[in-house]
């Protein structure tokens, strides 16, 4: 267990490094981006004067490495700042958009995986047979088509033709949990057909690749049923790879999101850092990208350790 | 066959009948679900505003890094959110004419250089407080003062003085001003209390409604303020919400689905397809803003008249409107003014596509080479194919345009008013001196035709002194011609508001002065029980 241990300990110290190097480049990529948070403001309504004033109120005639080093310092002191555009907590909002970010992204989830896993495992039982060659038909088909796409269809048919789901996915706090789910039945469609088919994929793979091994041959000559072969058999040593892929998903449904929340006026993080980044709102933009790294890199390192649990052999190294 | 129906709709709009029943007798008398949706509001409007309900619209331009703060607003989802708490001294009716709203009555010294609004007795906010000419003074300094970063603050300059005597606010003004009062109808100019010097975006205002919830970018929801002074008129429905939804597509699948009951901003090219829907009534209006092709009048090649003129010609303003606006827009005539503005002269000849008379100029103008035109798809919807349709107009007449388009990111800041040609629009103003000061006076911000012309600036001047209406369009029609003739600005197209409504919507009128219905459709209209 110290293996796994002083890997945590490596790891995290690695993670904040990177965390850091991210929001250098963040900070740098919007410093690059035309125009400054006092230009997008006033639009094409800015005068001289307002513009001055603007943007001395909100300290931007500071050097810019002057202007990283002090977020830096409210950061390190767990103070994100407020948003240059309006003035608003940020802690708060992010709060509130991430809150509904992860929300939309668990149910996801809890769709997508077990039924990926479950499409996986019966793809193996029934390989190259029809049920398999359906599966991944039908999965590959879904991940084929692009976010917006289906997304809109899904609307056609069930918003606006038989009026069972909402085309607008807007939650809020005073609507019970079922009003919620209800609210984000499509989207939560449209992340399953795109996040499943990779998952499945590899499940398959992963699966079909131990069955290759001696001693599922020993377990199909005991007579075991061939659905408890590789459940029991074979599925406990493919969880490394699957973990790592359903990590990776996840991953993709917290950050990556930002289309279906558009098509479908989902409040999360993803229409919120785009808002602010035609804003130039630096402050912002770095809470969102340090928020999206951490989740990547807190991600990547569940599935790492999941698979040195999972993996007696790395376990005890010789 | 109308008769009866007219009896139906007239049970309906009483509630002695319901929508499904009456929809049912209009397709057994042989009427269209569109003509009877029709007939069926008319009645309902006859039937004076129904009270109650909740009332919600989708509005395009949310953003989650929006304020409440009147001074930053600009996009259509801030205002009309806006309006709903908040309100102005006076407003602009449909016809053109000033409407007193927390001013009572407004009179003009005979040199109109001093203005006098007598503030209404009894209006409160939302916080308690009544409004007195105090907060109106203090909110006229936090737009105007050095510090301001208002988006009125363009528009306040020629203020000299604001102060309050009793119940009157007296302004005073550096040169005289006929339109004051239009002026002030400016959206941003909400009055708070204190002025909102303390907390600008606390959303608490006269309106008839109070703001309960604010999810930046994502929805509001104002619930009807029991002491509002208006409550006859304005604020019908017992709740009102806006949903941000900046989609187009998204905006109509939420009307379609009966998520919203009206929506701004549709698209032309789909308009034809939303009529056909049952139940939903597109809205539109002829409007003032337009679309514009601008030439820096300094800079070369554009310092040439004739290759000014010579690109006037150059562009099929019809086919602009038939296949950009899809008919919902009138054609334009290179001076940003038309029909809908008062003291509009309409016997100038219309300028249309004449490949021979721009052949004319171009060889007059001396000039060889192509054109740079700058262009972006945030210009103005569909400006990029508008830019593409002008290229090939004027290659007819062996004018070489280059169609240069930029990324919509920063396109504000870096090329209009920057580049020396360049695809723009103009959301139009008020009165016809607003928009000429606003972007045609040599002195003006935001001259993003480098027009400068001491001649010009006289008769704007002079007409904004003038009281004798008569004269001031006698002047208007002579400023028009100089712009026309002489200036940077191509205009080839006035573009229509064009919004739709569900079924259960009520009070809908046409309003030219803005978008949606000048953005106090929430508080105008009513939902039917």
């Amino acid at each position: 267990m110290g293996q796994v241990l002083k890997l945590l300990v490596q790891r995290i110290a690695l993670g904040l490094l990177l965390l850091l190097l991210v929001s250098l480049l963040v900070f740098v990529g919007t410093e690059i981006l035309p125009g400054d948070v006092a230009q997008s403001i006033l639009g094409q309504a800015a005068t001289p004067t307002s513009l001055a004033n603007l943007r001395e109120e909100l300290g931007l005639n500071e050097p810019a490495p002057l202007r990283y080093l002090s977020w830096l310092g409210g950061v390190l002191t767990g103070d994100l700042g407020t948003a240059l555009s309006n003035g608003q907590d940020i802690t708060t909002q992010i709060g509130l958009r991430l809150g509904n970010t992860l929300f939309l992204a668990f149910w996801a989830a809890v769709v997508a995986v077990p039924l990926a896993i479950l499409l996986g495992l019966l793809a193996v039982r029934y390989r190259n047979r029809w049920p398999d060659k359906l599966i991944s038909g039908l999965t590959l088909a879904s991940i084929s088509l692009p976010e917006f796409f289906t997304g809109y269809v899904l609307i056609f048919f069930f918003a606006v033709k038989l009026r069972w789901f909402p085309s607008v996915a807007t939650v809020y706090d005073s609507m019970s949990l079922l009003e919620k789910l209800n609210a984000i039945a499509l989207p939560i469609a449209v992340l399953v057909m795109v996040v499943l088919a990779h998952m499945m994929r590899m499940t398959r793979a992963a699966i079909l690749n131990v069955m290759q091994s001696a001693y599922i041959e020993t377990a199909e000559l005991k007579g075991l049923s061939p659905f408890k072969v590789i459940f029991r058999h074979a599925f406990p040593n493919a969880v490394a790879p699957i973990v790592n892929v359903v990590m990776l998903n996840l991953a993709y449904l917290v950050v990556g999101v930002v289309v279906v929340e558009v098509i479908f006026v989902y409040p999360g993080m993803g229409q919120y850092l785009v808002d602010h980044v035609s804003k130039r709102d630096v402050p912002v933009v770095q809470a969102c990208g340090l928020i999206f790294a951490a989740v990547y890199i807190g991600l990547n390192l569940v599935a790492d350790i999941v698979s040195i649990v999972t993996n007696p052999r790395l376990r005890h190294p010789k | 066959m109308s008769k009866e129906l007219e009896y139906f709709s007239k049970k309906v709009a009483r509630g002695l009948m319901d929508r499904r029943a009456f929809m049912g007798r209009a397709a057994a008398l042989g009427v269209s679900s569109t003509m009877a949706t029709g007939i069926l509001a008319t009645a309902v409007h006859a039937q004076g505003p129904v009270k109650g309900g909740i009332l919600k619209a989708g509005l395009q331009g949310a953003s989650s890094s929006d304020s409440q703060d009147p001074g930053t607003w600009a996009s259509d989802y801030t205002t009309n959110l806006g309006h709903i708490w908040g309100e102005c001294l006076v407003e602009v009716d449909p016809t053109g004419e000033i409407e007193p709203r927390l001013a009572e009555s407004v009179e003009a010294s005979a040199d109109a250089k001093t203005w006098s609004f007598r503030i209404r007795d009894g209006v409160e906010f939302h916080n308690g407080k009544t409004l007195t000419a105090d907060d109106v003074v203090a909110t006229m300094e936090r737009h105007s003062n050095e510090e301001s970063k208002s988006g009125a603050l363009g528009i306040m300059t020629g203020i000299d003085r604001v102060v309050a005597d009793g119940q009157n606010v007296i302004f005073e003004l550096s040169t005289p001003n006929a339109d004051l009062p239009y002026l002030i109808s400016d959206f941003h100019l909400v009055i708070q209390p204190g002025g909102g010097k303390d907390d600008p975006a606390a959303g608490i205002g006269t309106g008839p409604y109070r703001l309960v919830e604010d999810q930046v970018g994502v929805r509001a929801v104002g619930e009807k303020f029991a002491n509002y002074w208006d409550g006859d008129n304005r604020g019908h429905a017992d709740q009102v919400e806006t949903i941000a939804l900046n989609d187009p597509t998204a905006r109509l699948a939420a009307l379609q689905s009966g998520q919203v009951d009206m929506i701004n901003r549709v698209e032309p090219k789909v308009v034809d397809l939303i009529k056909r829907v049952p139940g939903i009534t597109v809205q539109n209006v002829a409007g003032r803003g337009h679309y514009v092709f601008i030439m820096h009048c300094n800079t070369e090649p554009f310092a040439n008249n004739d290759l000014r003129l010579a690109l006037k010609y150059a562009i099929n303003r019809q086919e602009l409107v038939d296949k950009i606006l899809q008919g919902y827009g009138s054609m334009g005539n290179d001076f940003p003014i038309n029909g809908s503005y008062p003291l509009f002269s309409d016997d100038i000849e219309q300028r249309t596509y004449d490949p021979d008379k721009a052949a004319f100029h171009y060889k007059q103008s001396g000039h060889d080479g192509p054109i740079v035109l700058r262009t972006s798809d945030v210009a103005f919807p569909g400006a990029v194919d508008a830019t593409q349709l002008f290229q090939q107009s004027a290659a007819a007449a062996g004018i070489n345009i280059e169609v240069k388009r930029e990324p919509g990111d920063g396109y504000w800041s870096d090329v209009w008013n920057v580049q020396p040609f360049s695809a723009s629009y103009w959301s139009g103003r008020p009165v016809q001196d607003q928009m000429y000061s606003t972007a045609y006076l040599s002195s003006a911000d935001w001259n993003d035709t480098r027009f400068f012309r001491d001649d010009f600036d006289q008769l704007i001047l002079s007409a904004r002194a003038e009281l004798d209406n008569d004269k001031r369009r006698e002047i208007y029609r002579e400023a028009a011609m100089i712009v026309r003739d002489e200036g940077g600005v191509i205009v080839p197209m006035f573009n229509d508001f064009v919004e739709a409504t569900g079924p259960r919507v009520g009070g809908w009128f046409k309003d030219p002065n803005f978008g949606f219905m000048n953005n106090r459709a929430i508080v105008k209209c009513w939902v039917e029980s």
